[in-house]
């Protein structure tokens, strides 16, 4: 038996960064929003820098993959068709309670790769459309940078920049030495006190949640304003399906509530946020008689061109000691790599950003696993040599959007309800191969450069799909793409998907300050076309 | 020899997991340190090992059965030996047993402090690092803007 609940102007299904943006600019409307989540609110004293045991909890009660995390309000993710793993992270705040606030932007030539460079596909919006909307969540989320970076048009500096610290002056003299660009990254982390929020004090724990408050997730940002204006969160939520009507229009969600009751909510609108994975998981399960593909998938394109960004890391170790463990695990980046050039044998490009150092576990296992530190008598030495002095880096390629990358139902694995879990199929192109192999020539340059006596690599990384984009992409064509320019399904009307499912490429920087983007721009889209949203 | 629960290890895999974690951090007369083969180490590398449990039986089993059910009796040489071809034929295992020393023993206060940390948790008090120098930028905004305009 499946209890109604009472009907709701908008239900959004996601509780993280593009959720949160979305209902805090709708919420002005005084529409009734309700927001569903799978997962809960955390708790600041319960993030994992507030105990000794900090590495280990930081690698399985808050570890990045929900394989390995296995909380209850977790969904196992098939990922072994996939070089790469999902990362991510279920409740309030959603993947911001885990990201390291590294803040950039697309670029401008990001939104024209077609016109540019003849591959892809251009965007139905570009930087200048978005611009404002970039600024204003800048705003919202309190972040940190330097202005003038002569790698993106002029923005806004809302506050200083974060520390650079002996790693980012280290690498940035080496920078220069090449004749390379590098400037302090933009960082949803604040360096003063700003809106309630206390400043970074360089715990050096963003990845396993910020028990300071510094770090911009969204249960700290834009949620607590939300709520303010009478949007609820509703947690323990586990939607299992998007229901529709006879009209081919969305009628609200099913989901089973924290006590595994089965509920459906009515909605007028019914709003996708539930990441890149998720979000086509939701839609494909939601197939039905007048739906037998899914929910919005005349296109044929749910769930295909997933994009996860292939990440490689070089990783140098210095005699001088650098920042070790203390303050931002991320401190500047490098756009040198980012442009198309002709001369390289790969289209499109990669960003860099600039990593401080370790906690004593993570060196000690890393360097084990690199072949550094030893069993037996020499571990102590080598661990020393180690230990607080290392810097590095990642590069974030570009991954170009093919068909062949994609999340399905798994015909078998399935999360506690019972509700099928997505599997992934996805290859790295030749393209990208190309580019990550580039970017470790280039990365072993910069740390020889910085003075580096040892150098390391592993490309690709493993387990670092955080960035899950292009599965409902948006286009003006209904056969090319799942929404529209501003985010409404071609075959709901009252249906949108706001996360970086939209995606139509990835560029090559972390996705949350465009996601974010986009999600105020949809916002504002349906306030100004409210009038005839449906037509 | 195992058991299906993970917390739950018997004597024998104790003194065998005793063996090699301390085969992977020895004591150190030098910095006057003890080796994960500590009591106290010891004691929280059983308690807190549960996510690795299963694989840390697997282990001691594997490297028992290497020695022929003789591995806590024959000489350290020996037991280097055994080890040694262990990480070459099962790194899994190998890698588990390197995750759960390390995990304990660099939150032993004594190896903090002989590492240069406050035995401390990060939070509340966080760190101090060093600022930015920002001089540094002036060759990069001398070389001038780098995108392409695409508007």
């Amino acid at each position: 038996m499946v209890e109604v609940n009472e009907a709701v102007d908008v239900v959004i299904v996601g509780a993280g960064a593009s959720a949160a943006a979305f209902a805090w600019s709708l919420a002005e409307t005084g529409m009734r929003i309700l927001c569903v989540e799978q997962g809960d609110w955390v708790k600041a004293d319960s993030f994992p820098s507030v105990g000794r045991d900090w590495e280990e909890r930081a690698a399985t009660d808050f570890a990045i993959s929900p394989n390995v995390r296995r909380r209850p309000e977790d969904y196992p993710v098939n990922d072994a068709d996939s070089p790469i793993a999902v990362a991510n992270f279920n409740g309030v705040g959603g993947g911001t309670m885990l990201y390291a606030a590294h803040f950039p932007r697309l670029h401008p030539s990001d939104f024209r790769v077609k016109t540019l460079d003849g591959v892809a596909d251009d965007w139905p919006v570009d930087y200048a459309t978005l611009e404002p909307f970039f600024a204003l969540n800048d705003e919202k989320m309190g972040v940190s940078s330097l202005a003038g970076d002569p790698a993106y048009p002029p923005k806004p500096q809302v506050m200083p920049p974060i520390p650079m610290g002996r790693s980012g002056v280290t690498i940035g003299r080496a920078m220069n030495k090449l004749g390379w660009h590098w400037w302090p990254s933009d960082a949803a982390i604040t360096t003063q006190t700003y809106a309630g929020r206390a400043p970074c004090i360089n715990l050096g724990q963003c990845g396993s949640g910020c028990a300071q408050g510094a770090k911009a997730s969204t249960d700290v940002t834009y949620w607590p304003e939300a709520m303010r204006e009478r949007v609820e969160v509703r947690t323990h939520c586990r939607v299992s399906r998007v229901e529709t009507d006879e009209n081919n229009r969305a009628t609200g969600v099913y989901y089973y509530d924290g006590d595994n009751i089965e509920r459906f909510q009515p909605a007028e609108i019914v709003v996708m946020a539930s990441n890149g994975v998720g979000t086509p998981r939701l839609l494909l399960n939601s197939a039905s008689e007048r739906f037998p593909n899914g929910l919005a998938n005349s296109s044929g394109l749910v769930g295909k061109n997933l994009m996860l960004h292939p990440y490689a890391q070089v990783r140098g170790y210095f005699d001088e000691p650098m920042d070790g463990y203390r303050g931002p695990h991320i401190c500047t980046w490098s756009m040198q790599f980012y442009e198309t050039d002709p001369s390289r044998d790969f289209v499109r490009g990669y960003s860099y950003q600039f990593s401080r150092g370790h906690g004593p576990v993570t060196a000690a296992v890393n360097g084990m696993a690199d072949g550094l530190i030893p069993w037996g008598e020499g571990h102590h030495e080598a661990f020393r040599s180690v230990f607080d002095h290392s810097a590095g880096m990642v590069s974030i390629c570009e991954d170009l959007p093919e068909e062949i990358n994609s999340v399905t139902l798994d015909p078998n694995l399935r999360d506690s309800n019972g509700i099928p879990a997505p599997k992934l199929t996805y290859r790295l192109s030749e393209n990208t191969r190309r580019m990550l192999d580039h970017s470790v020539a280039r990365g072993r340059e910069i740390l020889t450069a910085a003075g580096a006596r040892h150098i390391t690599s592993r490309s690709p990384l493993p387990y670092a799909g955080w960035h899950l984009m292009g599965t409902a992409r948006m286009g003006t064509d209904p056969r090319r793409s799942v929404v529209n320019e501003w985010g409404r399904s071609h075959d709901v009307k009252n249906l949108f998907v706001i996360d970086g499912s939209v995606f139509v490429t990835s560029g090559g920087v972390n996705p949350t300050s465009t996601i974010q983007a986009l999600a105020l721009y949809f916002a504002d889209q349906v306030k100004s076309r409210i009038y005839d949203l449906f037509d | 020899m195992s058991t299906n629960d993970p917390y739950d290890f018997s004597a024998r895999e104790r003194d065998i997991l005793r063996i090699v974690v301390g085969h992977i951090i020895p004591a150190s007369a030098a910095y006057g340190l003890p080796g994960a083969d500590d009591g106290a180490i010891l004691a929280d590398i059983l308690r807190s090992a549960w996510r690795e449990g299963r694989k840390l039986h697997e282990a001691a089993a594997e490297i028992d059965a290497a020695s022929g059910g003789t591995f806590a009796t024959i000489p350290t040489g020996e037991q280097a030996t055994v080890l040694q071809r262990f990480r070459e034929q099962h790194p899994g295992l190998a890698r588990a047993c390197e995750v759960v020393t390390a995990r304990c023993y660099y939150r032993d206060d004594r190896v903090m402090r002989s590492i240069g940390m406050e035995v401390r948790p990060p939070f509340p008090l966080g760190f101090a690092v060093e600022p930015s120098e920002l001089d540094l930028l002036e060759p990069v905004r001398q070389r001038g803007k780098i995108y392409r305009d695409a508007n």
